[in-house]
């Protein structure tokens, strides 16, 4: 390929990337006639709606990151240390949740675990909004196992874990002290990840009936005219810093390794 | 019903005997969470797609979604899919190909790879506004053209809300999933290949058609399969976009779980199995051409 070649390509393509964002911008800051304004921010920002919806994702985010580390890290450090015949398998499992859409699986949770079943989730609030945590866990899954199981792959688990216990300490400690220390990085890409999908999320929140952004920027778009193009032009600033967060930590530690 | 039986009748090679033991109940909180939240809805869906309301085995609701609705619903879905993904892999193809074998500084290729991170994340209900207000019908692309060269979209047929419409969108994260999965792919076509191919007297055309493409044939397919999966299941942007004007598999589903549109609950059962038998099937196609491909690439 020559070199006009590829960059007509690569322009075009730019192009193609480029004039969405431009036209969201555009629209939401088109508010008041004839001029550009923060009118449509301020008019989602003075929706105590949004707040509500905002803080409750943020709120369920925070809350998916906290169980995805505790359900991944020690599962991924066991595998490792104690059932490497197992990881192809456990490897298999977490990316099953990329094949079954997201709707099959909430239609199950619907089902299974409606008010007149063993384990009724879906009776009561608190129970919704666990079975959604839960939800967003698994559709994190694949990322935040990734992400930590290749952070291990650069530690010696074997040869620490062995230290560590001749050293006298238990396995909470070593989990808590000496492996999430050392996978911190990618625990934190794991994260970040994990944090852009819940504050997008719209389908299991919608059919769960909880109050959440996704559901919520979904309605605006039916029923307003210049706020939805603000709330996705956060939308997308979230998820933008989400990424470039990820791309600080890992770029971070290099040059920390490099370093030394 | 028959794996116990099936296990047990071929004896297991003695190093794998099964030892009940203090290591396999680390791996418990996995096993529990996965088999409550992932397995046993899914089993839900699929054996409930083969029962009645009173929990008999019956194939009617299979058969239930050969109906003209049904069917074409999931033929507007193939169809948007495979388009997604085809246009998709082929674009991604060429702006990977450019950035990587096109002689561009090197400079470009940090941002690309982080901006497709991003795009290839950026789906759902914000996607959708975004390209209503480019393409929709006041959208800045939409009134562009028709003010500064008087084309109209709508005139010419264009609706966002339409085949292509659905199309061009989901392209947005289609060609950034591509360009992310080929570009390794890209950087193992070793330089060494080309050369002896132009010893050999081979034209450029010729070394893409007998040498690089061949190589890169089980990747660009497999990464095909993923994208359609991914179109296929993708819920909020087309729900966002259309509301329910366009009749896909998924806003079908929506509708059915929201308020049983289709007047029979199981019927929604057999839509979800199907999905997932499309999805999975997809997937499959995936894995193994990833496993044939990395024979070569690495």
């Amino acid at each position: 390929m020559t070199r006009a070649a590829s960059w007509a390509v690569l322009l075009l393509g730019l192009t193609y990337f480029i004039l969405p964002l431009v036209g969201m911008v555009e629209f939401s800051l088109s508010m008041r006639r004839g001029e550009y304004s923060f009118d449509a921010y301020a008019a989602v920002l003075a929706d105590p709606q949004f707040r509500e919806t905002f803080s409750y994702s943020v709120v369920m985010a925070l809350l998916t990151i906290v169980f995805g580390i505790l359900l991944v890290v020690p599962t991924a450090f066991w595998v490792r240390l104690k059932l490497p015949r197992l990881r192809p398998l456990v490897e298999f499992v977490t990316l099953l949740p990329l094949v079954i859409p997201a709707i099959v699986t909430v239609f199950g949770y619907i089902r299974l675990y409606n008010t007149s079943s063993w384990l009724p989730l879906t009776g009561t609030i608190f129970g919704t909004n666990l079975l959604l945590m839960f939800g967003y866990a698994m559709l994190s899954l694949p990322y935040m196992y990734r992400a930590v199981d290749t952070g291990l792959r650069t530690i010696d688990v074997a040869t620490l874990t062995e230290a560590a216990q001749s050293l006298g300490a238990g396995w909470v400690t070593i989990i808590t002290r000496l492996i999430l220390p050392n996978v911190l990085v990618a625990v934190l890409s794991g994260s970040f990840v994990t944090f852009a999908i819940v504050m997008g999320e719209f389908t299991m929140a919608a059919l769960l009936n909880r109050p959440a952004f996704g559901p919520y920027l979904q309605l605006m778009g039916a029923n307003k005219a210049y706020e939805p193009f603000a709330l996705a032009t956060i939308a997308f600033i979230i998820t933008w810093a989400c990424m470039g967060l990820i791309q600080l930590v890992t770029r971070f530690t290099k040059h920390d390794k490099a370093g030394r | 019903m028959s794996g116990p039986c099936v296990t047990d009748v071929t004896s297991p090679p003695p190093k794998r005997r099964w030892r009940p033991s203090l290591t396999w109940l680390g791996l418990l909180p996995f096993a529990v969470f996965i088999l409550l939240f992932l397995v046993m809805p899914t089993m839900k869906i699929v054996l409930g797609a083969f029962q009645r309301a009173d929990g008999s085995f019956t194939f009617e609701n299979i058969a239930g979604l050969f109906t003209p609705s049904i069917l074409s619903s999931y033929w507007i879905s193939i169809k948007i899919s495979v388009a997604s993904s085809a246009f998709g892999c082929l674009i991604g193809f060429l702006m990977a190909a450019a950035m990587v074998l096109g002689g561009l500084p090197r400079g470009i290729r940090s941002p690309l790879m982080t901006f497709s991170g991003v795009a290839s994340n950026f789906a759902g209900v914000p996607l959708a506004f975004a390209f209503l207000a480019t393409l929709g019908p006041l959208g800045l692309v939409t009134v562009f053209l028709r003010t500064e060269f008087g084309i109209n979209l709508r005139v010419m047929g264009f609706n966002i809300l339409s085949f292509w419409g659905l199309t061009i969108t989901y392209l947005f994260f289609q060609i950034p999933l591509m360009i992310l999965i080929i570009t390794p792919a890209l950087d193992g076509l070793k330089r060494e290949w080309r050369e002896a191919a132009s010893c050999l007297g081979a034209s450029g055309a010729q070394y893409w058609r007998i040498v690089a493409l061949p190589i890169l044939f089980p990747t660009i397919l497999g990464t095909f399969a993923l994208l359609f999966a991914n179109a296929f299941g993708a819920v909020a942007t087309a729900i966002a976009l259309t509301g329910s004007s366009l009749n896909i598999v998924p806003i079908m589903l929506f509708a059915q779980i929201r308020g049983d549109v289709l007047g029979n609950p199981h019927l929604g059962y057999a839509m979800a199995f199907g999905m997932i038998l499309v999805t999975g099937l997809a997937n499959v196609v995936y894995i193994v051409l990833r496993i044939r491909s990395e024979r070569w690439l690495k």
